[in-house]
C-alpha cells in the first residue's frame, strides 16, 4: 500500500492531491487568474502560489482525513514549467517531507498527466496527445520510455489559444480556452487559416501571427468574434487530430488518450472521437478535474515510481524548467 | 473500381489493390475526413493530391524511384498508382535485419535523400513506413542488398523548396520518427547522414547546421503550462 501526496504548481494552477493505491482521496486546486488581455508572469504566479499553498495543503489533508505520518512519499513537480512557481512549490514539498520525515520524489509533469489519464480511463497502451498551455506532444510508449513522436516546433496549442484570447480581450476566468470554446459554439462562418503540419510535427506560431495581424480587419469585414474562435479551433484541432492519426497508424495502436488542459475541450474530443471511429480505435479522455494541472496526478505518478523502487536524494530534489517526457525511464511499466 | 479490394487504412487514405489497364495498381483514396470542416477538408485533399503527383514527377526527373502515377481523379479523391508487388517497408526491414546490413543500407538511403534535396524536393513526412525496399528481380526476397532498390512513397505533405531550413526539418522529422520507433535508430541515423553528406556535398554543411539548430529548438523550448 502506498499513500502519496503530490504538489503541483508549474504554471498558474496550484494543486495538492493525495492518492492511496489509485484511489483519489483529495485533490484541491486554486488558479491564478489574470485580467483579460494579460497572461500570467512567473513572479506574480509564484507570489500567488506562496499565498495559497498552505491553505490548499491543509484542505488536501482534511478532505483525505489523513495526517502527515500516514503518507509514504512526498511528490512534487520537478519540471517542466516556470522556474519561480516550480521552486516555490518544491520548497514547501521539501519542508513537509523533512517535517514528517518522509522520502521525496521529483516527478516529470508530462508523465503525471499521462499516468493519471491511464489510471482514470483504464487505457492500456494508448497513443497520447498531450495538449496544454505549454506542451503539445504526441507520445507513444516503447522500450521503457514515453517516446515523443510529434510535437509543436514552436509554441504550444494552449499558448496559441491563450494569446488569441488576449487579442479579443476574452476573459481568463475560468480559463481563456474554455471561453473560446463557448464562443466557438456560436460561430457560423469558417475563415481559411494557415494550416501547418510537418510529418507528425505541428506549428502554431504562423497561425497566431496571422490572427494577431488580421483580427481587427476581419471584424470590420463582418466576421464575428465567434466566427474567429470557431475557425481557429477547427483549424488547430484538425492539425492535432491529423498528426495523432498519423502516429496511431505508424504504431498500429488502437487507443488514443488525450491529456492536458486543452484536452477537456469537448470539440477537440468530438473531432478525435470521429477520427477514432473511422479507424475502429477507442478514444479516452478525462474531464477538467484531471485534464487540467492538479496535485493528484503528481502524487499518482510519484507513487508508481516509488512502488517500482525509484528514490531521490535530498540534494537532487531540485527543479528544472526544461524536462522532456522521454528523459524519464518508466520503471513502473512492465510491458 | 469493382475489381479492387480494400487492403489498408492508413492515416491519410484508404488503399485498394487491383488491376488497372492490365497493371497491378494501388488506388489511394483520400476519403472525406468527417472530423474536419468540409471547407478545410476539401482544400487539404486537393492540395495533397497535387503535392503528391508533382513531387513524384519531380523525383522521376532526378532519378529517384517512386510509384508511377496512372490516373488522378479529383472528383473521387483518388490517385491510381503503380503497385510495387515485391517490396517491404523499411520499418519491417529494420526489425528483421542485421545491424551491418542496415548501416550499409542507411548510407544508400542517405544518398537518395541527398539527391531528393538537391532537387529541392521536401518530402514532409519521412518515416520508416514511407521508405520501401523493392526487389528488382520480382521476388519476395529481401536478404541481399544488391537486389533491393530504395523507393520513396507518400508525398502528400511534400513541397518544393530550396531553403536549408526546410531540408533540415525534413531530416529532423525522419530522425524523430526513427528514434521513436526503432531501438537501433541511434546508430542508423548517423549513417543516413553520412550517406547524405557524401552525396549532397554542395548543400550539406548549411543544412546540417540548420538541422542542429532545429534539434536544439526542440530540446531547449520552454514548456510552461
Amino acid at each position: 500500500m502506498v499513500i502519496a501526496i503530490g504538489f503541483e504548481g508549474s504554471a498558474n494552477k496550484l494543486g495538492v492531491g493525495i492518492i492511496k493505491d489509485g484511489v483519489v482521496l483529495s485533490n484541491p486546486r486554486v488558479t491564478f487568474i489574470t485580467p483579460p488581455g494579460e497572461g500570467f508572469m512567473p513572479k506574480e504566479t509564484a507570489e500567488h502560489h506562496r499565498q495559497h499553498i498552505l491553505s490548499v495543503l491543509q484542505k488536501a489533508l482534511e478532505e483525505a482525513k489523513i495526517s502527515g505520518e500516514d503518507i509514504d512519499v512526498v511528490c512534487y513537480t520537478k519540471g517542466p514549467g516556470m522556474g519561480a512557481p516550480l521552486a516555490t512549490v518544491a520548497i514547501v514539498a521539501r519542508t513537509v517531507a523533512q517535517l514528517w520525515n518522509k522520502p521525496i520524489l521529483g516527478v516529470n509533469h508530462c508523465i503525471g498527466h499521462i499516468e493519471m489519464g491511464r489510471l482514470i480511463t483504464n487505457a492500456k497502451n494508448p497513443t497520447v496527445l498531450y495538449v496544454s498551455g505549454g506542451n503539445t506532444q504526441i507520445i507513444a510508449y516503447a522500450r521503457k520510455r514515453y517516446r515523443i513522436f510529434g510535437e509543436t516546433i514552436d509554441i504550444a496549442v494552449g499558448n496559441c489559444l491563450d494569446r488569441f484570447a488576449r487579442v479579443l480581450k476574452i476573459s481568463n476566468d475560468p480559463s481563456p480556452g474554455y471561453n473560446i470554446e463557448q464562443l466557438a459554439k456560436k460561430g457560423q462562418k469558417y475563415i481559411p487559416l494557415p494550416y501547418c503540419v510537418k510529418g507528425m510535427d505541428v506549428s502554431f506560431s504562423g497561425i497566431l501571427s496571422y490572427m494577431e495581424e488580421r483580427t481587427s480587419s476581419l471584424l470590420k469585414e463582418g466576421y464575428s468574434p465567434e466566427d474567429l474562435c470557431f475557425s481557429l479551433q477547427e483549424t488547430i484541432f484538425a492539425m492535432l487530430v491529423e498528426t495523432t492519426e498519423r502516429a496511431l497508424a505508424h504504431c498500429n495502436s488502437s487507443e488514443v488518450l488525450i491529456v492536458g488542459g486543452v484536452g477537456c475541450n469537448l470539440r477537440l474530443q468530438e473531432m478525435m472521437n470521429e477520427m477514432c471511429k473511422e479507424r475502429g480505435s477507442t478514444l479516452f479522455a478525462t474531464d477538467e478535474r484531471f485534464c487540467i494541472d492538479n496535485g493528484v496526478m503528481i502524487a499518482h505518478a510519484g507513487a508508481e515510481m516509488f512502488r517500482s523502487g525509484t528514490r531521490m536524494k535530498w540534494e537532487e530534489s531540485t527543479v528544472t524548467q526544461r524536462y522532456r517526457t522521454d528523459e524519464v525511464e518508466t520503471t513502473w511499466r512492465e510491458d | 473500381m469493382d475489381s479492387f479490394t480494400l487492403t489498408k487504412q492508413g492515416a491519410e487514405a484508404r488503399l485498394y489493390q487491383g488491376t488497372y489497364l492490365g497493371r497491378p495498381t494501388i488506388i489511394k483514396e483520400r476519403f472525406i475526413k468527417k472530423y474536419r470542416h468540409k471547407h478545410l477538408d476539401d482544400s487539404l485533399t486537393k492540395e495533397r493530391i497535387k503535392a503528391e503527383t508533382k513531387a513524384i514527377v519531380r523525383c522521376k526527373s532526378v532519378g529517384i524511384r517512386t510509384p508511377a502515377i496512372y490516373l488522378v481523379d479529383f472528383e473521387r479523391r483518388m490517385v491510381f498508382m503503380e503497385h510495387l508487388l515485391h517490396s517491404i517497408t523499411l520499418k519491417d526491414f529494420i526489425e528483421t535485419t542485421s545491424f551491418e546490413k542496415l548501416s550499409k543500407l542507411a548510407i544508400s538511403i542517405g544518398t537518395i535523400l541527398g539527391r531528393m534535396h538537391e532537387g529541392n524536393i521536401i518530402h514532409g513526412d519521412l518515416t520508416s513506413s514511407n521508405i520501401l525496399l523493392m526487389n528488382v528481380h520480382n521476388k519476395d526476397k529481401f536478404d541481399d542488398l544488391k537486389d533491393l532498390k530504395i523507393v520513396l512513397i507518400d508525398f502528400g505533405l511534400s513541397h518544393v523548396d530550396c531553403s536549408a531550413e526546410d531540408k533540415g526539418v525534413d531530416l529532423y522529422v525522419l530522425e524523430r520518427a526513427l528514434v521513436s520507433t526503432h531501438a537501433v535508430a541511434d546508430q542508423i541515423f548517423p549513417k543516413i547522414i553520412e550517406g547524405y553528406r557524401g552525396y549532397y556535398k554542395k548543400g550539406f554543411k548549411e543544412i546540417l547546421a540548420k538541422y542542429e539548430a532545429i534539434r536544439a529548438r526542440g530540446r531547449k523550448r520552454t514548456m510552461v503550462g
